[in-house]
């Protein structure tokens, strides 16, 4: 019997299990499927983290040793090489490894914190050959950082996410040749500065409203066709382009890794894919939160930690007995604003509401509604789908509100 | 000098193998490709078809049926899945149901048993997410499903472990009559067997042309499919068809025995036998004409897509002949081809027996072969001891579909051995879930090179030149 189990020990559940150490709970365990702690940012040698954290740059390795540090300062139990197979409502964890074989844990509170993965070639059903050289964007970062191998030299990138664009740039470092990035939006998924930093500070050509409409080569990728889309995302015939290349890495779009929040019938939100959560990222299963980009995905690891934080401190409120289940306003979006995180707050704290945007929007104003009337108004010049915001609001404004309601005028 | 030389390892030349290494013979397989089931056996139907669709008197007929009748056996006994889930042929009209009629009555003059056919009201119970325009089906309740590439490995395992040989990357050049048998070649090697088997598929003419045989002509005909996750496996339970037209069976939707959804294939003529490529056109029809069959397919669920080539034969029928003395062609085996397979076994050993090859039992025959999923269907007790022993059974690899080092290891060093990524996605399923190897690719590739003890950059994706890396990066070069 554990208090705390934490699945995923990436920055969500080491910053989660920090939070709720120094909050009281003492009996905690985070398992870990890999062989690190820090998950997926053990292959971000590239820097930027923490700037909003500790207001300096540092590389992912950096960035996550600060946390396992205190991890292991605090003698917070670990287990690497464990892969979580199965999670129950009544918080009965069943895991494998090496060592223990497959085995089971109780828990008081657990924890969710096994991030996202990258949306795959399958689902893109592109038209062609089923060469090899065709790479998801982290799988190329894994192969070049971790491995020490590279996947190709002459590359086209689809979907401009901030694993491509940044993967855009290390293959030019590492002497590869990044002809294009192809993005089927007419604006880029990834961050301005990324966009900056990996792309135009290269010359590599960013294409919006473009795709790969087919894959040629038997063995070896030896080519795309590349095409311009039109309004409604088709491609246009007459601009079709062949590009000679060996590998095409795929930014396509991450997904929160929900199949053990789905076994314990977490209910899960079809636009974020992850679980619906309360201010405390609470689930819908009492005494089991989730964080990080298995609740939604994250531009920034420093607000990953942020919201681990929450979720850790509130773990530790429930393992207590502290934690009012009160959360009984749901947060509405007018489809510019795509979703919010949490979904549903309590009236009793002061909370910040993080949302993303459905297409990009400039001089326009977000207002919040509580049942119908305004009580917060912000100005933004620029909103892009691909920067996460956020608003906060003060408890005193949500006395009695039963409904609140997010939405854009543009 | 070989008894046998088996060209091709597919399905079929896999189960003429296993059938005849019953037999005190010494028999080689000769593979094309890195690993077996490379062709139309990797990227077909999955269908054990019940036997109804073809001709009555037809080679197609007598060997479906007798086929699908076998099939449960020998999957049984080489560790493979196998599960008679049922078809349906669905019809919508009046003129569907005069073909169903049809359908009915040739499935019972070729020996299929318990067809019946089903007013709407049946149907919708046996599978209540079929479209509400259905009108009446043909129902066979032996029809089942199995998948084709377990299948054949399986078959060529056991026909290894049984003291078959196989040799991948021969691809055949030359065949050349000697005293006694043929002299077999390739760019680079060459073997002598008293008897030769083409199975080649696709390729089947290419092979007879080598002995002077030019009596058939094999056509490819592509096949898409496109396959959805596990969540949408209970979609339908049956194999669900639609009225056959000439060109085919038309869209299928079926469970597959792992549980996936499969929706395909397409039918067109094509030349180029090198050509798997999927096609928009082909993406949209499927779609549509699955979407006219059963309601809320999730397409956005969709794990890959992939084509096949039949091996269209130009007669209509399965082209199994001797046209010289210890040459036989087992050509043109398109559908039912996977279901007629155990039974073309058979029929090929006849064959032999009538040629006068010499058939004495081989004693120390041993039809079973351990299961490739025994660890995934273990208890956690049975799991747990086996990771007692052997530890990397232990840790996960394949998050995903959670596949462990140990069964992935088990995959590389056990007949026929996985040389490659896809070996190992199609022996383990390791890669084939939801991340298609996004994750666990790199360290199989690891896993690969240490075990074969080949450089890191040397793995491939399916032999030749599907190589995954170029090199070392510049820090490490």
């Amino acid at each position: 019997m554990k208090d705390l189990v934490i699945i995923g020990g990436g920055p969500a559940g080491m910053s989660a299990a920090v939070a709720a150490y120094k909050s009281g709970v003492k009996n905690i365990l985070i398992i870990e499927r890999d062989e690190h702690l820090g998950g997926i940012l053990m292959q971000c040698i590239h820097n930027g983290f923490g700037l909003h954290k500790f207001g300096e740059e540092l590389t992912g390795p950096e960035y996550a040793w600060k946390y396992e540090k205190q991890v292991k300062e605090l003698g917070i139990s670990v287990k690497l090489n464990t892969m979580v197979l199965d999670i129950t409502e009544d918080k009965i964890i069943t895991a494998t490894n090496s060592v223990d074989g497959v085995f089971q844990i109780k828990a008081k509170a657990i924890i969710l914190a096994m991030g996202c993965r990258e949306r795959s070639k399958g689902a893109l059903n592109i038209a062609g050959s089923r060469p090899a050289g065709i790479f998801s964007a982290g799988t190329a970062q894994k192969f070049v950082n971790m491995k020490g191998y590279m996947p190709g030299k002459n590359v086209v990138i689809l979907g401009s996410g901030d694993i491509g664009l940044i993967m855009a740039r290390r293959m030019t470092q590492e002497g590869a040749k990044v002809h294009a990035v192809c993005e089927l939006m007419p604006y880029s998924g990834g961050l301005a500065r990324n966009i900056q930093q990996c792309l135009k500070d290269f010359d590599i050509p960013l294409k919006l409203s473009h795709t790969v409409v087919e894959i040629h080569g038997r063995e070896r990728l030896s080519g795309v066709t590349i095409a311009k889309v039109d309004e409604n995302r088709k491609p246009i015939e007459e601009t079709k382009e062949y590009i000679e290349c060996d590998t095409l890495l795929l930014s396509v779009g991450l997904i929160p890794e929900n199949e053990l929040s789905k076994s314990a019938n977490i209910e899960l939100s079809p636009v974020t894919g992850g679980a619906v959560v309360d201010q405390d990222r609470q689930t819908s299963v009492n005494g089991i939160f989730a964080c990080g980009n298995v609740l939604h995905v994250h531009d920034l690891v420093d607000f990953v930690s942020e919201e681990a934080e929450t979720a850790g401190v509130a773990s530790a409120e429930y393992i207590n007995g502290n934690l009012e289940q009160n959360a009984c306003i749901d947060i509405k979006t007018d489809g510019k604003i795509r979703y919010t995180v949490p979904q549903k707050i309590t009236a009793k704290k002061d909370v910040t509401v993080y949302f993303r945007v459905s297409d990009v929007y400039k001089n326009t104003t977000i207002n919040v509604l509580a049942d119908g009337g305004k009580i917060i108004s912000k100005k933004k010049i620029k909103l892009a789908p691909g920067e996460m915001e956020s608003i906060s609001i003060k408890k005193e404004l949500l006395e009695n509100v039963k409904a609140l309601e997010l939405g854009l005028e543009v | 000098m070989y008894d046998v030389a088996i060209i091709g390892a597919g399905v079929v030349g896999g189960m003429i193998a296993r059938t005849l290494s019953a037999y005190k013979l010494n028999i080689c397989v000769l593979e094309k490709e890195n690993d077996v089931a490379m062709g139309a056996t990797k990227a077909n139907s999955a269908i054990v078809h019940a036997g109804f669709d073809a001709k009555e008197g037809s080679l197609k007929a007598l060997l479906n049926v007798q086929g699908s009748k076998m099939m449960q056996n020998v999957c049984a006994e080489l560790g493979v899945k196998y599960k008679q889930n049922g078809s349906l042929v669905i019809g919508f009209n009046e003129d569907d149901k005069k073909a169903i009629n049809e359908l009915f009555e040739r499935g019972n003059t070729n020996g299929v048993e318990g067809l019946e056919i089903l007013e709407k009201a049946r149907i919708k119970e046996l599978e209540p997410n079929i479209s509400d325009n259905v009108l009446c089906a043909l129902y066979a309740p032996t029809g089942a499903i199995v998948c084709p590439y377990e299948l054949t490995i399986a078959a060529i395992g056991n026909a290894m472990d049984n003291g078959v040989e196989l040799k991948c990357n021969f691809d055949v050049t030359k065949i050349n009559k000697i005293d006694n048998g043929y002299e077999i070649a390739s760019e680079n090697e060459k073997i002598s067997a008293k008897t030769v088997i083409n199975c080649t598929g696709i390729f089947s003419d290419e092979i007879a042309k080598l002995v002077q045989d030019n009596s058939f002509k094999v056509n490819p005909r592509r096949g898409e499919y496109i396959l959805l996750d596990k969540e949408c496996g209970n979609l339908v339970s049956h194999t669900i068809f639609r009225t056959p037209t000439k060109m085919g069976k038309g869209i299928l939707i079926s469970p597959t025995v792992d549980g996936n959804l499969l929706l395909g294939p397409t039918s067109v003529d094509i030349e180029d036998k090198e050509d798997k490529s999927t096609t928009g056109q082909g993406f949209a029809s499927i779609i549509k004409e699955a979407n006219e069959n059963v309601n809320g397919i999730a397409l956005n669920k969709t794990i890959t897509s992939f084509c096949g080539l039949r091996a269209t034969g130009d007669t209509g029928d399965f082209i199994i002949n001797s046209p010289k003395k210890g040459f036989i062609n087992v050509a043109g085996i398109e559908s039912p081809g996977l279901s007629a397979s155990p039974a073309i076994a058979q029929y090929i050993l006849d064959m032999l027996s009538r040629q006068g090859t010499e058939l004495i039992k081989n004693e120390s025959f041993n039809p079973k072969r351990a299961p490739m999923h025994a660890f995934r269907e273990a208890s956690i007790e049975e799991k747990n001891e086996i990771i007692k022993r052997e530890p990397s059974y232990g840790k996960i690899v394949c998050r995903c579909e959670h596949v462990t080092e140990g069964e992935i290891l088990a995959a590389i060093r056990t007949n026929p051995k996985a040389r490659d990524l896809d070996g190992v996605k199609r022996r383990t399923r390791a890669q084939m879930g939801r991340c298609q190897g996004g994750f666990c690719g790199p360290y199989i590739v690891e896993l690969l090179a240490r075990e074969q003890n080949i450089p890191f950059e040397s793995v491939t994706k399916f032999g030749k030149s599907s190589y995954i890396n170029t090199g070392k990066t510049k820090g490490d070069a």
